[in-house]
């Protein structure tokens, strides 16, 4: 594939295109398409918990499935990634138990940041997943030292950095291909061009013709995917894992897709896009997928049923149990920041807890507006 | 007169002065179509088109380094940066050449840009949509610093801030952006750059406070009174360059001084404020100066509420000064 071209292996209708055949087993099939239900699941149930005011705000990825799951399928467990806000599919898959996820969301004793951070800005260190920021961008060049790091070291593993079209513009972005083009190293930039960025398209992101083409700048392979199509994503990211832990340095990968839904639970999409989204409705990554299990009688409507519920269920347990927690302890606020509390910090909480002791109910007017 | 908000005070000025002038020129990630996400580039779009209302790619350091290149040319940019805890990545353009044309070139190039950007917490934004970044840019010589408090300021600066010859780094409260709307003009105004004002008159203390602070200074000085103690309450406006002539006017008048502000306490700009109180008046004082701040830590998600100061934790600062 060249880096203007796209790679297709499920048409829409769930058809084999071309020549392209899987190296998937059945049982691996359809633990991909599980996995991208879930992902649904999750993503549905915490919108909708947000719609009710029982979490504070969400970045949904509603479209963006494949891409999650092709690529979660392909990174063995000791890779790094630098995820974007807006994949809890590949966290899913990397083993990350779903209530640590919900509980980040509610930003409460159960969350392993100690609320510090807003809902979707995961931190999994266990599972190799590294700190997510908002500062769009900043990653990908800290990706590219991890990559070295690992290539200084000698190991197998590599490394994978996600961002979205708009991340292409950052510098970091710039920075981040450079340096691991020059290195060589063995890191995965994996971009997710769901054609919006908050409400700017693509074509005002940037002038080239494909995403996958600035890879020939850096000195580096660059391949266009249909971004819906969860065996080309396998596909690609596979072949460009297999020649970074072959020691061939790194790759750009463009997924083709489209954000169907709101930038995040603040956003009104119908301010700047009418009703663009509608016909993506009907290219729908699960769906594809779906028919194309159904040609080979891998699945049916009672999976299906029974996929949906599951995942339904477990959200449901998780909510009713971590939403009764209380909230981070105000102790939590001041450790953290040094290794050790200094002395400035201790007198401060010190200060804190005899004037108010631990804090006050929060704000209800306060609420996030992007 | 209109009863405007501060986002809808914005907008005004926006307009008013793209309308006045052929040179203004705005851009910003999501300003255009979308009229910015808090809606404060609404309709300017439609209003003047895609060549002076321009969404640009999602880089901070590109949108402040085009807008220098093109006020330096001789437009009046107008760059939006979506939130202050964005702005970093354009540090460098703000502080090394924004701030430094006009002296490194001896006056023979200025750039007289206007950064808008919301900054502060109180919108459960955690730590990347809540900080207060002010003082990294009031250590910048060579910027205009300015943070309006209410609607009719945020319009009458905004304007003030596009006519003036020097960059200016303004910094729109986004905690109260939709707050309590304010009858504000619909003649042309401006506010002067430089002025503090007085909010309320007291002769016991003075509290010192800008943007979203201002309101819980004001809340405390009511508290305070319940206790007979009557608080002066003197809202910047400007912080760069500080109208230190009405702070050492307040504080000869109260000879007490409580400073406020949502940043973090160590370094911040309270800090300058004690300083120069200190060399200036430190005879009228009769109390130690208190610093009412942010802890000296990220700012937090969940306990958003804990961290930002409140009216109670300010009087607390006021009974202290006031029992000395
Ligand atoms: C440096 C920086 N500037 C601005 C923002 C505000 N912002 C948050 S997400 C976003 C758009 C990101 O678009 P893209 O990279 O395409 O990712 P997507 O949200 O589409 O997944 C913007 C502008 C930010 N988070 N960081
Ligand atoms: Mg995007």
């Amino acid at each position: 594939m060249t880096a203007t071209e796209m790679l297709q292996i499920i048409g829409e209708s769930g058809q084999t295109v071309g020549d392209h055949e899987t190296d998937l087993t059945p049982d691996e099939l359809v633990a991909m398409y599980e996995a991208m239900v879930r992902t649904r699941g999750l993503d549905e149930r915490m919108i909708n918990l947000q719609r009710q005011g029982r979490i504070g705000f969400y970045v949904p990825s509603t479209g963006e499935e494949a891409a999650q799951v092709g690529s979660g399928t392909v990174l063995l467990k000791d890779d790094w990634l630098y995820p974007s806000y807006r994949m809890p599919g590949t966290l899913l898959m990397r083993g990350v138990p779903l209530r640590d996820m919900i509980a980040n969301c509610y930003g409460n004793e159960a969350d392993n940041c100690f609320g510090r951070q807003m809902p979707v800005h995961y931190s999994f260190a266990k599972q190799n997943i590294v700190s997510i920021s908002s500062p769009i961008g900043t990653h990908i060049i800290q990706a590219t030292g991890t990559a070295m790091a690992q290539k200084l070291r000698g190991t197998k593993e590599i490394t994978a950095a996600f961002f979205g079209d708009g991340g292409t513009s950052s510098n970091d972005f710039h920075s981040g291909l450079n340096f691991a083009g020059v290195w060589k190293v063995p890191c995965l930039f994996i971009c997710s061009n769901n054609q919006w960025a908050i409400s700017v398209p693509i074509e005002k992101q940037t002038a080239s013709e494909t995403l996958a083409q600035k890879a020939v700048a850096y000195g580096m392979p660059g391949v266009r995917v249909d971004g819906n199509d969860v065996l080309a994503v396998y596909k690609a990211v596979k072949e460009a894992a297999e020649l970074a832990r072959s020691g061939g340095g790194p790759s750009l990968l463009e997924l083709m897709t489209y954000r169907r839904g709101p930038h995040s639970s603040s956003d009104d999409p119908t301010r700047y896009r009418g009703n663009q989204a509608d016909e993506w409705l009907t290219r729908d990554p699960i769906l594809r997928f779906r028919k194309y299990l159904e040609r080979q009688d891998l699945w049916t409507d009672k999976k299906e049923k029974e996929a949906t519920e599951r995942i339904k269920n477990e959200c449901n347990a998780l909510v009713k149990e971590i939403e009764k927690l209380p909230n981070p302890t105000t102790e939590s606020l001041f450790t953290d920041v040094y290794a050790n509390v200094p002395p400035h910090l201790r007198e401060q909480y010190k200060h804190l807890v005899e004037t108010e002791g631990e804090g006050h109910e929060p704000d209800p007017d306060a609420a996030f507006p992007l | 007169m209109a009863e405007i908000t501060i986002v809808q005070a914005v907008n005004d000025a926006l307009k008013e002065e793209m309308t006045r002038d052929d040179d203004v020129v705005v851009l910003g990630e999501d300003v255009g179509v979308n009229g910015g996400v808090f809606r404060c580039t609404a309709d300017l779009h439609e209003m003047f088109g895609d060549d002076r209302v321009i969404d640009t790619p999602l880089s901070e350091s590109g949108i402040i380094g085009a807008a220098i290149g093109m006020s330096l040319y001789g437009l009046k940019a107008v760059p939006e940066i979506q939130f202050s805890d964005f702005i970093w990545p354009a540090f460098d353009q703000i502080t090394s050449e924004l701030a430094k044309f006009r002296y490194r070139s001896g006056g023979q190039f200025t750039c007289p840009v206007v950064i808008r950007t919301p900054y502060g917490g109180g919108i459960r934004g955690g730590h990347y949509h809540s900080q207060s970044p002010e003082v990294y840019f009031t250590h910048t010589s060579g910027l205009v610093v300015v943070v309006p408090s209410d609607a009719y300021d945020a319009k009458g600066l905004l304007k003030a801030a596009i006519r003036s010859p020097d960059p200016v780094l303004f910094l729109e409260p986004k905690k109260i952006y939709r707050a309590p709307k304010m009858e504000v003009p619909d003649d042309d105004y401006v506010v002067e750059i430089g002025k503090a004002a007085v909010r309320r008159e007291g002769t016991d203390f003075t509290i010192t406070a800008y943007g979203a602070m201002v309101e819980v200074a004001m809340a405390a000085c009511e508290k305070a009174a319940e206790k007979g103690w009557n608080g002066e309450v003197l809202d910047l406006r400007t912080l760069v360059p500080l109208d230190e002539e009405s702070l050492i006017a307040s504080v000869t008048k109260t000879g007490r001084l409580v400073t406020l502000q949502e940043a973090p306490k160590f370094c911040g700009f309270s800090s300058e404020l004690s300083a120069i109180v200190a060399e200036k008046a430190i005879d009228v004082m009769e109390a130690p100066i208190k610093r009412v701040a942010g802890f000296d830590t990220p700012f937090p998600y969940t306990l958003e509420h804990v961290y930002m100061p409140h009216a109670d934790r300010v009087l607390n600062a006021i009974t202290e000064v006031m029992t000395y």
